[in-house]
């Protein structure tokens, strides 16, 4: 679709999508203004997390049927690879949040291959950002609770076991990685690489359409199957990123948990 | 990170590092229902779920268990019934072979009162017999001797010693005879 509008403003010369043109779209109804592609998208996967979860686990049986096959192995996915490795025991008071994550996460992600559709909600960095900033108020709030406010920061910036003369270097560090970069990289991860597989994405569809569809010469046209074909090994491609991404968020998001619940040593 | 985006913001207008308001809320109003319906209302439920699942499979190799040490138990049980039943049988066995015999022992000593029972009576027909016999003799002797007398004492007495010689052989005879019945 949005190749459609770049192709349409470009005129005869092959131009490469820019991030503007990608990612900077119109409202679906004229004059709602938040009412836009990544929204709604947004909203859509809340509500497929939703049908799916529903379908599976409203009635949960002891035998599991269909759907909740499916998303029983999700869920199994997350506890064994994702919470009891950074909770241990803490695992199950945690799975709630974490599933909510990463099937959340997923489906964003994966909102970028599904035809049609065809964009990543987290490509907008807001969509990450909150759930960046969620984990990381439950961070600090959890690690004050269970370390006390002091005890945070003491466990964080002066582990113990160092020689003096590093913790001059030490605890700045530690207090600005903890603190500043890791919520900013928690959400930049996801976001960036969501941007740059929907930049990629589109710049190989892009090169199919326009040198066998727009422009159709001899010479041009392999180029136009060139760009086919990595359109669809990129697609492939993008979909484990997709999966990847998710579970590194869901990841962090338990290892970020973990680390507040029991002081680091 | 409020820092790095107004750092970022600076470059240039368009900046896809700065978070859109009303996306920021669409993305706290997107998470924050799926955390309430999956996260709070749904993933407790598979988490009982699969707790009762482990406990049935857990009970259901108990079950397993209890089934084959029953199983264990009523096969010994068989087997000693079986061995009880055979020395029952073994005993019926050795009981009537017992009564058997018994029933031969008396059978025979019945009928061997009966024979003897046969026996006596057919002597005492025997000794009746001859009882009869020898009273019918006696009557007989008797006739005899009369007639004989009759024809001594009819016949004139010619001979003296031929008369002797007669008497005495009707003597012989008779006692001959009378010998005969008595044995």
């Amino acid at each position: 679709m949005s190749a459609l509008t770049v192709l349409a403003s470009s005129g005869d010369e092959f131009g490469a999508p820019t991030p503007e043109e990608l990612f900077q779209l119109p409202p679906i109804i004229p004059g709602v203004d938040w009412f836009t592609k990544p929204v709604l998208l947004a909203l859509l996967s809340s509500v497929l997390v939703i049908a799916f979860c529903w379908a599976a686990f409203a009635n949960p049986k002891i035998v599991p049927r269909g759907v909740q096959n499916v998303v029983e192995y999700g869920y199994m996915f997350v506890r064994d690879q994702v919470a009891r490795p950074f909770l241990g025991k803490d695992a199950d008071r945690w799975m709630g949040l974490l599933v909510s994550i990463f099937f959340t996460v997923l489906v964003w992600n994966l909102m970028g291959v599904i035809p049609i559709l065809q964009f990543p909600v987290a490509s907008h960095i807001a969509f990450p950002a909150v759930l960046a900033i969620m984990v990381y108020v439950i961070k600090v709030y959890l690690g004050m609770k269970h370390q006390g406010a002091v005890g945070y920061f003491k466990n964080m910036m002066f582990p113990p076991g160092l020689p003096k003369p590093i913790y001059v270097l030490l605890a700045p560090i530690e207090f600005l990685s903890n603190l500043i970069i890791a919520p900013f990289t928690h959400a930049v991860r996801l976001f960036a690489n969501m941007f740059a597989g929907h930049m990629l994405l589109a710049f190989f569809s892009m090169v199919g359409f326009w040198f066998l569809f727009e422009k159709l010469t001899p010479l041009g046209a392999p180029v136009g199957v060139v760009g086919v074909v990595m359109t669809i090994i990129l697609t492939g491609f993008e979909m484990f990123i997709q999966f990847l991404q998710a579970f590194l968020f869901a990841m962090l998001a338990a290892m970020y948990i973990g680390g507040s619940l029991h002081a680091e040593h | 990170m409020t820092l790095a985006a107004t750092l970022l913001a600076a470059e240039g207008g368009a900046n896809p590092l700065i978070p859109h308001d009303y996306e920021l809320i669409v993305g706290i109003f997107a998470f924050a229902v799926v955390f309430l319906v999956v996260g709070r209302m749904l993933v407790p439920r598979i988490q009982k779920t699969l707790a009762e699942r482990t406990d049935a499979i857990e009970g259901g190799i108990k079950r397993a268990e209890d089934a084959q040490a029953e199983a264990q138990a009523l096969q010994q049980q068989y087997r000693d019934q079986l061995a009880e039943a055979r020395q029952e049988a073994a005993r019926l066995r050795e009981e009537a072979r017992e009564q058997a015999a018994q029933i031969k022992a008396e059978l025979r000593e019945e009928a061997q009162a009966e024979a003897r029972r046969l026996i006596e009576a057919a002597h005492a027909q025997i000794e009746a017999d001859r009882q009869q016999a020898f009273s019918q003799l006696r009557a007989e002797i008797g006739r005899l001797s009369t007639d004989l007398a009759g024809r001594i004492v009819g016949e004139s007495l010619e001979d003296e010693a031929r008369q002797r010689r007669t008497v005495d052989r009707f003597l012989d005879e008779l006692e001959s005879s009378s010998a005969q019945a008595v044995r």
